[in-house]
């Protein structure tokens, strides 16, 4: 038994098995930074921070005023967890077969989780210590314009500053709901404006709801990079006759190590 | 093209199918490597040529590992499977009886099996760069 405690909890495994077919479904569907940043690990459960290769000169110890000091710098691993609670009515009938079961409560925590690693990554943490690459990137943000035909151009100047910072690519483009949903629906002399962005892009338009406004990053590897423990897991807290309280947790953290590699795209007007 | 191996349609199988079977096929081409260069070594009779093909035999060992940390990282099952035999002690066809043997005992108290006993309770979501992660 480790840390989870899923042995204390009364669900079979063909419980078992709907619970985490919906929140992998979930999950997968909505993590975006995922598909974009450098990925590390997992490292496991016992993994509490990333080793950052620097250190800084603190006084001398006591009694060796000659000795000379220096501390290392960390980057904790932040724990995320979100409960939730399984009816058991519905776990019964799972197990008599019901192929419709009713796993809104996973869904809806494997949504707020995953949403909040990509806000974390995008837009940061503080205390996680955490800084978001949007947040970052504040400054030198490309307004998007205001039209929805301007869309490619500001993607197309992200790209050439970008480049003209000796960044290479390939390229992704992240983009919140609703510019995807806008730039999906609307055309531009009968051509659909997503495929103009696509065409100036060699990676992937990424969906993601964690984000506020867009993003185009390199995906040349090397610039950022997610370092993850325990990877999203799920947990039993307790029961009753009538539920049984689950937890879906990780623990990570984010670190920048080029902030050039990528550009934030705002709706703002241009400037 | 790896895909001339495969046994159904790539549109019916999707693009996660479609990838696990490029990685299957890198595995299996890497360790048949393995296999060739560790004949060539031990049967050639010079020196120099025997230190050449011993090298670029464990370089093919590392390209092994690196398609399945990318199998172990995508596959849950595997990654279960991987967590409980590799870098472990002692009779390897006893590993498994054990650890669900142990662990059952533990959870006695509980309503879970053993199934999920040997289970990390890990989703698997690992990277979803379609490249597969680059650490």
């Amino acid at each position: 038994m480790n840390h989870l405690f899923r042995e204390r909890a009364p669900i079979t495994p063909a419980g078992w098995d709907e619970i985490e077919k919906e929140a992998r479904r979930t999950l997968r569907a909505l993590l975006a930074a995922r598909r974009v940043v450098d990925f590390k690990g997992p490292l496991g459960w016992n993994a509490s921070d990333v080793e950052l290769g620097r250190a800084d000169p603190i006084p001398s110890p006591p009694s060796g005023k000659d000795v000379q000091a220096r501390l290392r710098r960390i980057q904790p691993l932040v724990e995320l967890r979100i409960p939730f609670d399984v009816s058991r009515e519905e776990l019964d009938a799972i197990d008599r077969g019901a192929r419709d079961p009713d796993l809104d409560s996973v869904t809806a925590a494997a949504r707020e989780i995953a949403i909040a690693e990509d806000r974390s990554i995008f837009h940061g943490y503080q205390a996680a210590q955490i800084t978001g690459i949007c947040q970052k990137l504040e400054s030198v943000a490309v307004p998007l314009g205001s039209s929805h035909a301007d869309y490619p151009l500001a993607v197309a100047t992200a790209l050439t500053r970008l480049r003209d910072d000796g960044i290479e690519g390939p390229f992704a483009v992240v983009l919140n709901e609703q510019l995807y949903k806008d730039l999906s629906a609307r055309t531009d002399g009968g051509y659909p404006i997503i495929s103009h962005v696509q065409r100036l892009v060699d990676g992937d338009i990424v969906w993601a709801p964690g984000i506020d406004g867009g993003l185009v990053i390199s995906q040349r590897g090397g610039d950022f990079e997610l370092s993850v423990g325990q990877d999203f897991s799920i947990g039993y807290l307790e029961h009753d006759t009538r539920r049984v309280r689950l937890y879906i947790e990780e623990s990570f953290t984010f670190l920048i190590l080029t902030e050039q590699a990528a550009l934030p795209l705002t709706t703002g007007r241009p400037a | 093209m790896s895909s001339e191996s495969l046994h159904e349609s790539a549109e019916a199988l999707g693009t996660e199918v479609v990838d696990t079977h490029r990685a299957i096929v890198s595995l299996m081409e890497e360790l048949e490597a393995v296999d060739w260069y560790n004949q060539r070594a031990k049967a050639t009779g010079n020196a120099e040529l025997r230190a050449v093909l011993e090298h670029n035999r464990d370089e093919e060992k590392e390209h092994a590992a690196m398609a399945l940390e990318w199998l172990r990282r995508t596959d849950p099952k595997f990654a279960q499977h991987l967590k409980t035999f590799l870098f472990t002690e002692g009779p390897i066809t006893e590993i498994e009886a054990e650890m669900v043997h142990g662990q059952g005992n533990g959870g006695s108290d509980g309503a879970g099996d053993a199934g999920a006993a040997a289970d990390d309770g890990s989703l698997g979501i690992g990277s979803l760069r379609k490249a597969g992660g680059t650490k």
